[in-house]
């Protein structure tokens, strides 16, 4: 298995592992070029560590990860509950002219170029006139809009994102999501781990499942089976040492009509996946 | 008694006095940017650490060198340093956390300080070393306290960048730029070059104060980073000069002069500063609907 041109990401056996302890073990496979693919999972099925891995901030316990030959060679990371100062200093602007890190580095100067291309950015988020607001008073869909501004500023070939819509009000998911769309149609590679299946199903063509180990990985249609779902929560169970009524009922998470009741309710991303959240914490 | 002569006349007449402002200006040139960056990173008590971790090192080269400037700055930047690298070691290859890797540190070189003047020095020297004595700052102090200031300036420019990036957004400087921890150490060797440069004038345990007190209270009156940190070296040279006086006039020890004068400006800026002080909290409060 070699970098072929049409793969962005290729995965070779590759086991992540903290301290010892793997996260996601034995997982081949290939993003390719252009692919816009979600990750889901039950919780603590090892998405957010293989993110990591694949943004280079974690080194595979075993295997191989290449990323080879971006459009532009960079890979954009954005993380999950990113650790980021909220009060800090820093207005709108500032921010999003990170994004171009890779050009000016520690001491270059933000041209008027860059800077126009960051009020572009600004302005694809919708959030023209917020330059020189300090982010200390945007909301937290705001923030979240001003980060993949920062994305977009980056260019880069492949984008991860790690739950980018965890925390963001309804109509920004949307806005976000077509965002991702249209990242595909530019050429980038880009793999989002997210909770919420009807949005999976809606903007993502591609999907790999995981559960530790992978599940399924393939056309979305394919994946989103309910026969692959019960599997990757058996299997999660097994890893993680779970015992079963610590999770809803499989069906529930793999039917959709009951996923979209649940939204009704709560206008967040995945109610069940969070579910197992917090039983995920009451046991340990 | 004319104003001038209060104000002015004791810097005019004494050439200590004007060496102690000096000194003083040149602290706060450097304190003013590594205090607002340390007070933005939450590791205001790290300073304190490191100020305490100081101490043995400098009481070495008291020991040696006697009341020799030169070996006590190099004993103390030595222990200072040597307390920044192996806490961050034991922060990076264990699961304890900075902070805690810290304290135990400074704690072992504070004992050890202590330990070393009281069973080679006198009373006086302890309380030399622990409070300094900003009146004795001769030309070779002036001259430490100079070089640190403009290196300390030099070097905040070179990774100012990556520096408030690392206390904004650490996981992005992680992503894009792998130094993230070398700019860590290179901004702590800052700290304990800065509170090396203090503890002559204002003692180990004050020379912190003067770093931290005037970035704390900046807090309350400016946003911008950069405005913070000019906001601050001008506090911190303003208590400098208004302590000097105050110790002048009420014969009282120059450094917690000082240091007290930064606090009350301090406390000052919490009650009534224009940005999220209790007073504008409590304004906000009355004028919002209920």
């Amino acid at each position: 298995m070699n970098g072929s041109p049409d793969r962005a990401v290729v995965l070779d056996n590759v086991t992540l592992a903290y301290d010892g302890n793997p996260a996601v073990r034995n997982l081949s496979g290939a993003f390719i070029r252009g692919s816009l693919t979600a990750i889901v999972g039950p919780n603590g099925s090892g998405k957010s560590t293989l993110m990591k891995g694949m943004a280079g901030l974690l080194r595979p316990a075993a295997g191989l990860i290449r990323s080879a030959g971006q459009v532009g060679g960079t890979i954009a990371y954005l993380p999950q509950h990113a650790e980021i100062e909220r009060g800090f200093p820093i207005s709108v602007l500032q921010t999003v002219l990170l994004g171009h890190w890779r050009r000016i580095g520690w001491t270059g100067g933000a041209t008027r170029k860059l800077r126009e291309r960051a009020q572009q950015a600004l302005a694809a988020v919708g959030l023209e006139g917020f330059e020189r607001r300090p982010v200390e008073t945007l909301s937290a869909g705001q923030f979240q809009r001003v980060l993949f501004a920062r994305l977009i500023a980056q260019d880069a070939g492949l984008i991860l994102l790690d739950e980018p819509l965890a925390a963001v009000d309804w109509r920004t998911s949307e806005d976000l999501l077509r965002l991702i769309a249209s990242w595909q149609q530019e050429g980038r590679t880009v793999a989002a781990v997210l909770h919420d299946l009807d949005q999976v199903r809606a903007y993502f063509p591609e999907t790999l499942l995981l559960a530790c180990e992978p599940v399924a990985w393939g056309p979305t249609r394919d994946v989103l089976m309910p026969r692959n779902l019960r599997r990757a929560r058996r299997v999660a169970e097994t890893w993680s040492g779970n015992a079963g009524h610590h999770w809803t009922d499989p069906e529930s998470w793999a039917t959709p009509a009951l996923q979209r009741d649940h939204r009704v309710i709560e206008n967040k991303s995945g109610p069940l996946w969070q579910d197992g959240v917090g039983s995920d914490r009451s046991v340990r | 008694m004319t104003l001038y002569d209060l104000v002015f006349g004791p810097f005019a007449e004494f050439g200590f006095m004007r060496r102690a402002l000096v000194g003083c200006m040149a602290l706060a040139l450097g304190g003013g940017p590594v205090g607002t960056l340390l007070v933005l990173r939450r590791m205001s008590l790290m300073g304190d650490a490191l100020s305490h971790a100081v101490l043995p090192g400098a009481a070495l080269g008291f020991i040696f060198g006697g009341l020799s400037l030169p070996a006590m700055s190099t004993g103390g930047a030595a222990a200072g340093l040597a307390v920044a690298l192996l806490s961050g070691l034991v922060t990076r290859l264990t699961p304890l956390r900075e902070d805690a890797s810290f304290a135990a540190f400074y704690l072992i070189s504070l004992a050890l300080g202590v330990l070393l003047v009281s069973t080679h020095g006198s009373n006086l020297d302890l309380l030399h070393l622990l409070f300094g004595s900003i009146l004795s700052v001769n030309d070779t102090a002036l001259i430490l306290i100079g070089v640190v200031a403009t290196i300390t300036l030099l070097t905040l420019a070179a990774i100012w960048r990556p520096l408030v990036v690392e206390c904004f957004d650490p996981g992005f400087l992680r992503a894009v730029d792998g130094r993230g921890g070398l700019v860590h150490t290179i901004f702590l060797a800052l700290v304990v070059l800065n509170l090396v440069a203090g503890f002559q004038a204002l003692g180990t345990l004050m020379a912190v104060g003067l770093m931290m007190l005037p970035a704390a209270a900046a807090r309350f009156w400016v946003r911008e980073l950069c405005t913070l940190s000019a906001a601050s070296s001008a506090l911190g040279f303003a208590s400098g000069f208004l302590g000097l006086l105050l110790s002048y006039h009420l014969d009282l020890p120059s450094g917690p002069s000082i240091v007290l004068v930064a606090g009350i400006a301090y406390v000052i800026s919490v009650l009534v500063g224009p940005r999220a002080s209790l007073r504008t909290l409590r304004l906000r409060r009355r004028w919002s609907p209920s």
